[in-house]
């Protein structure tokens, strides 16, 4: 950790930093890139998914993302049972129980030979190992489009500081190629590597999701100590903050925690705007696919009129609040 | 949309097209009376336009401010047997088909078989068409490796320019008339003949003056039986302009209009062309007009718009006359391509030409909500941001309109076609996709190409393997190929064969209708036939470009892709194994084809393996065909769009490489593989800018998007979307908004959707790829949408 936190303030813009070849083969674990993500920042976007995640939110749209390393996912619903899969796997980790596929985890490897034989595209490896040259090409094919729209990378997840050398590197070869950067993050992460992280972001996306630590730590596993008070800190460092709030019903769509959360966001010394984001369910669809372990609440999809009335509340403390972000 | 404009666009909408025989009935009676007799063939088909204009119905329906139908009533659409006579079975056929469906009354039938039948068979151009035609090119037409535009329309293609609206009839035959009379017959050999063509030319500007004067007589004779003043005015101002244009220049926007769609009628009773007619530039045309209306105060912006409502009802009143066979294939639709277009530059000095005429005109294609006239904008890097938002704001509602064009770039294109700087500006396109020069250019689509098809017999060494016929050269057994450059070199000389066969076939072709074809009308609003003294068939035109519409680039780029990729690169298959899985359609070799689908480089994901065969597949083309001359002094050129026909290309083409299997449609314009484009609408638009669009005449990129995709800023985004686009240079773009119908053909069928991108919510995701209640949620959401 320490090395990388020795990193030179940034230049003035006139000199242009050079790539740093060691940071190009850094690798990290990544599980989805994608384009023309209109709804992650300014402009047209392409957002990279990191895997791994601190927080364990009940409600998630990525469960995928929570696990740091790749892992076997499975669609029941696509499964034709032909067994080719069973056939496919040199490690025998695949057994055909009532004409269903079941992989035993202890001696399943990950190498893929199951995904290439599934016909019926059921099965996938979730999650890859990947270089910053590797992450920083597919992201310069669009450039073209950030350009034009004013757009540029996101680097959401999963939790993207839970890879911090990974991130860093990534920013660097951004700031270098002159692409805006921005960082979708819970903010759970070590204050100095917030820091350090903030020095090379355009645009942090901080998702807050309540203002009571207690009802934090219930629906997502930890508290919300560390999370204000990183907001707090880029705030104070004069960075740019959206903040994004989740709105799940019967969590955190009562009228205190809003309240709450307008007071906290009306502290800030420096705030752009706030998104709100509807609960939908494609979370519970993404977490039957993954592993047992993954539990997820089901609950309904708030509605116009009830965003409407958080986005009018959040108004009230003097944001631009949009609602889907 | 006012009482009146509901009124009209009802009757239109709810009107079902049927067959009049009107028009065949008075051409045969024409060719069966001693009139023709010992003339020329520009004369009588002069005379011939003279005695339908002259006697066809009048038709003024009741609240219309702009006048004039095709058949004697909206949705009676004429046919026309000197061209195509549909026999009985034909006419069954058409009243009974699943789609365009034309009714066909009992009398129709039994005029058909007493009059028009008898009369026309063995004198049409069809039948002159096929007779003229070798062995080599049928075998080819069968197996369906082209099309052929001609054998039941006429060549067409033509936009008008501005000049209507600055001469009337009578001035044109004032130019005539002087034309005439400078011919040197002592040293002109061609004099008599280019004599012959004034005196058609002249004869057809007197035929559509009587045409519109009927018109006139008609709405008098209605005011005098009108107890409603109101209307009673309306139809004495409706006599009022038909008495005016077209014989003169029109003075107001009302006879702007009117004069247009005398025009417009004159050149689709004349014959059956392709792609009808097309007023081009409508809103740099009306403005002038508009301007003076409002200085004057004898035009109000309301009053305009609801003149321009009442003129898209006249376009939608129209069917295309009805096709049958191949033709109806490969453009199986009542549309008849009128493209309006709005925006771009102005000719003389290339500025940003969009103005309030442009921005009512998408007013009216939103509130109008019709499939005719189809709508345009013409984007050049000149025009506001706010024009193109306002367009997204209308492909938004669903309809598929406005499509997108590139101006600056059909101005590239259109200099490196040697035309002048100011002739480019005045361009832009008609039907499809294809440009010309408005008002000065012959522009003729011949057929379309089966590049899949190509590329079939290219394995099977010119064998086609549905017949087992010797339909293309022997170019080798691909077997035996040690070298992927091998297979592309057999393709390209399967290609090239295919060409010259249709080349050589569109010589004669073009000489038919030079001979026996000649349209007098066309030629008087095209430039230069008035001053060349040739017809409009016959090189008469400043311009005479002739396409062979390339289709199927995303699936011969994908099988290409395939072959070299496993074959040749991973060596994980043979050819012979690729060759006998095709043949048995993949029967048996699922596990291959599972690979070839989804393991496989494909065209449309932004990476250079596919993509680079894809220029590939672009340039041998553009090198086989772009700057072959053509018979009427012009040259062949490159466009590549499929209107339906990529589905007929599909039926006749075996299992390929890509995986696809026998008888699946093949891609479509410049589209990848049905569901091969997984990365995006990015992704996609690099991959089709790969292409070099400047050297071409046209291409075609449809784009599925979905709404929630296009909601609130989302619009921005798609406006971004289509300036990169365009700053690469691609040609056209259009966008098919996805609506729930098209979400329940993915259920039934994910392997063909599998690039159907919907926002879920907080993120988008692959359609296909959501469980099934996700999916009808997502359905009924976007039913509830109130775009």
């Amino acid at each position: 950790m320490s090395d990388i936190l020795n990193i030179p303030d940034s230049k003035p813009a006139s000199s242009v930093p050079r790539a740093r070849q060691s940071e190009l083969q850094t690798t990290g674990f990544v599980f989805d890139i994608k384009k023309y993500a209109i709804h992650d920042g300014p402009g047209i976007r392409t957002t990279v998914f990191f895997k791994g995640c601190p927080l364990y939110c009940k409600w998630c749209q990525n469960p995928e993302s929570w696990k740091r390393h790749p892992e076997l996912g499975f669609r029941t619903s696509r499964c034709i049972s032909c067994g080719l899969c069973v056939e496919a796997c040199t490690h025998h980790a695949i057994t055909s129980i009532q004409g269903q596929p079941v992989t035993d985890a202890n001696k399943c490897n990950l190498c893929g030979q199951c995904v290439d034989a599934c016909m019926a595209g059921a099965r996938e490896i979730i999650g890859r190992q990947i270089t910053v040259s590797e992450v920083i090409a597919e992201v310069e094919k669009d450039v073209v489009f950030y350009d034009q729209s004013g757009g540029g990378v996101t680097f959401s997840g999963g939790e993207p500081m839970m890879q911090p050398e990974f991130l860093l590197a990534l920013l660097n070869q951004c700031q270098v190629q002159q692409i805006h950067t921005a960082v979708d993050t819970s903010c759970y992460a070590e204050p100095d590597v917030v820091e350090c992280i903030s020095k090379r972001t355009d645009l942090f996306l901080c998702d807050l999701k309540h203002m009571d630590s207690n009802m934090h730590e219930r629906f997502t596993g930890v508290g919300n100590n560390l999370i204000l008070d990183n907001i707090k800190l880029l705030s104070e460092a004069g960075k740019e903050i959206i903040i994004r709030i989740p709105i799940i019903p019967g969590f955190n769509d009562d009228q205190a925690n809003i309240e709450a959360t307008g007071k906290f966001a009306a502290s800030l010394p420096r705030l752009s705007s706030i998104d709100i984001l509807p609960y939908n369910r494609g979370g519970k669809e993404k977490s039957s696919r993954l592993s047992p372990g993954t539990i997820l609440m089901q609950t309904d999809t708030p509605d116009e009129k009830k965003m409407n009335s958080i986005a009018q509340a959040l108004k009230n403390h003097g944001f631009e609040v949009n609602i889907g972000g | 949309m006012n009482e009146r404009v509901t009124k009209l666009r009802k009757q239109s909408v709810d009107t079902r097209p049927y067959i009049s025989t009107e028009r065949a009935e008075l051409m045969t009676d024409f060719y069966k009376s001693d009139i023709p007799t010992g003339k020329s063939v520009p004369l009588c088909r002069a005379l011939s336009f003279k005695y339908l204009m002259e006697n066809k119905s009048i038709c003024i329906n009741d609240g219309e401010l702009i006048v004039g139908e095709r058949g004697p009533a909206p949705k009676a659409t004429p046919t026309y047997p000197e061209l195509c006579c549909h026999d009985l079975e034909d006419l069954r056929i058409l009243c009974t088909r699943e789609k365009t469906t034309y009714i066909v009354s009992d009398d129709v039938t039994k005029i058909y078989k007493d009059k028009i039948i008898p009369f026309w068979t063995g004198k049409t151009m069809r039948e002159k068409l096929f007779s003229a035609m070798d062995e080599k090119w049928h075998q080819a037409f069968n197996a369906g490796v082209f099309t052929e535009f001609m054998e039941q329309r006429a060549p067409g293609h033509a936009i008008l320019d501005d000049k209507i609206y600055r001469k009337g009839m009578l001035d044109f035959k004032r130019d005539i008339a002087e034309n005439r009379k400078n011919l040197d017959h002592s040293s002109d050999p061609k004099a008599n003949e280019k004599d012959q063509e004034y005196h058609a030319m002249d004869i057809c500007a007197d035929a559509v003056i009587t045409f519109a004067r009927r018109y006139a007589d008609k709405a008098i004779e209605l005011a005098q039986q009108e107890t409603n003043p109101v209307r009673r005015s309306e139809l004495e101002q409706i006599a009022e302009v038909c008495s005016h244009v077209p014989a003169n220049a029109p003075r107001n926007f009302q006879e702007a209009l009117q004069s247009y769609w005398f025009v417009h009628l004159s050149v689709i009773t004349e014959l059956n062309t392709w792609d009808s007619y097309n007023p081009g530039r409508l809103d740099q045309h009306l403005f002038p007009f508009y301007k003076k209306g409002l200085a004057e105060k004898t035009l109000n912006p309301q009053q305009a718009k609801e003149l321009l409502q009442c003129f898209w009802i006249k376009f939608n009143n129209q069917p295309a006359p009805p096709k049958v066979g191949i033709t109806e294939e490969q453009s199986g639709t009542y549309t008849d391509f009128a493209l309006i277009n709005v925006g771009g530059v102005t000719p003389t000095n290339g500025a940003d030409a969009v103005n309030d005429i442009s921005y009512m005109i998408l007013d009216v294609v939103e509130e109008m909500h019709l499939t005719q006239p189809s709508s345009c904008i013409q984007l050049s890097k000149k025009n506001p941001n706010r024009f193109l938002r306002r367009a997204c704001e209308v492909i938004r509602t669903g309809l598929g309109q406005p499509s997108v064009f590139n101006t600056d770039v059909i101005i590239k294109e259109m200099l490196q076609d040697g035309k002048s700087l100011t002739d480019a500006r005045t361009g832009g396109p008609s039907g499809c996709v294809t440009v010309s020069s408005f008002g000065k250019e012959s522009c003729t689509l011949t057929g379309y190409i089966n590049w899949p098809k190509i590329f079939e017999l290219a394995c099977n060494n010119g064998i086609d393997p549905s017949s087992g016929a010797q339909v293309g050269p022997q170019t080798g057994d691909s077997c035996q190929f040690t070298s992927y450059q091998q297979l592309m070199d057999a393709y390209t000389e399967q290609l090239r064969y295919f060409i010259d066969l249709k080349i050589n076939a569109n010589n004669i072709i073009e000489r038919l209708f030079a001979d026996y074809m000649p349209a007098p009308f066309m030629s008087i609003i095209t430039d230069d036939c008035i001053a060349r003294g040739l017809d409009y068939h016959d090189g008469g035109a400043r311009y005479n470009s002739t396409y062979i519409q390339g289709v199927g680039i995303g699936t011969v780029t994908d099988a290409l892709a395939a072959v070299k990729y496993h074959v040749f690169d991973q060596q994980s298959c043979t050819m012979e194994e690729l060759m006998t899985a095709t043949q048995a359609n993949f029967q048996g070799y699922e596990r291959l084809r599972h690979t070839l689908l989804n393991h496989t480089p494909k065209y449309g994901n932004d990476e250079d393996y596919a993509d680079s065969i894809t220029e590939d597949v672009f340039n041998v083309y553009y090198e086989s065909l772009n700057g072959r001359p053509n018979t009427k002094g012009g040259k062949y050129r490159v466009n590549l769009l499929p209107t339906t026909v990529h589905i007929y290309f599909g039926s006749v083409v075996g299992a390929l490489p890509n995986g696809r299997k026998a008888g699946e449609p093949v891609s479509e314009g410049i589209s990848p593989s049905q569901g091969c484009d997984t990365k995006g609408p990015t992704a996609l638009i690099k991959s089709a800018a790969r292409i070099d669009h400047t050297r071409t005449g046209g291409t075609l990129l449809n784009m599925k998007f979905n709404p929630q995709l296009l909601a609130g800023d989302g619009i921005d985004k798609l406006a971004h979307l289509i300036r990169v686009y365009f700053t690469l240079d691609g040609h056209h773009i259009q966008f098919n908004v996805i609506v729930a119908e098209m979400m329940r053909k993915a259920q039934k069928h994910p392997e063909q959707n599998r690039d159907l991108v919907v926002r879920v919510a907080g993120y988008s995701d692959y359609f296909v790829d959501i469980g099934r209640d996700l999916q009808n949620e997502i359905i009924a959401r976007t039913e509830q949408q109130s775009f």
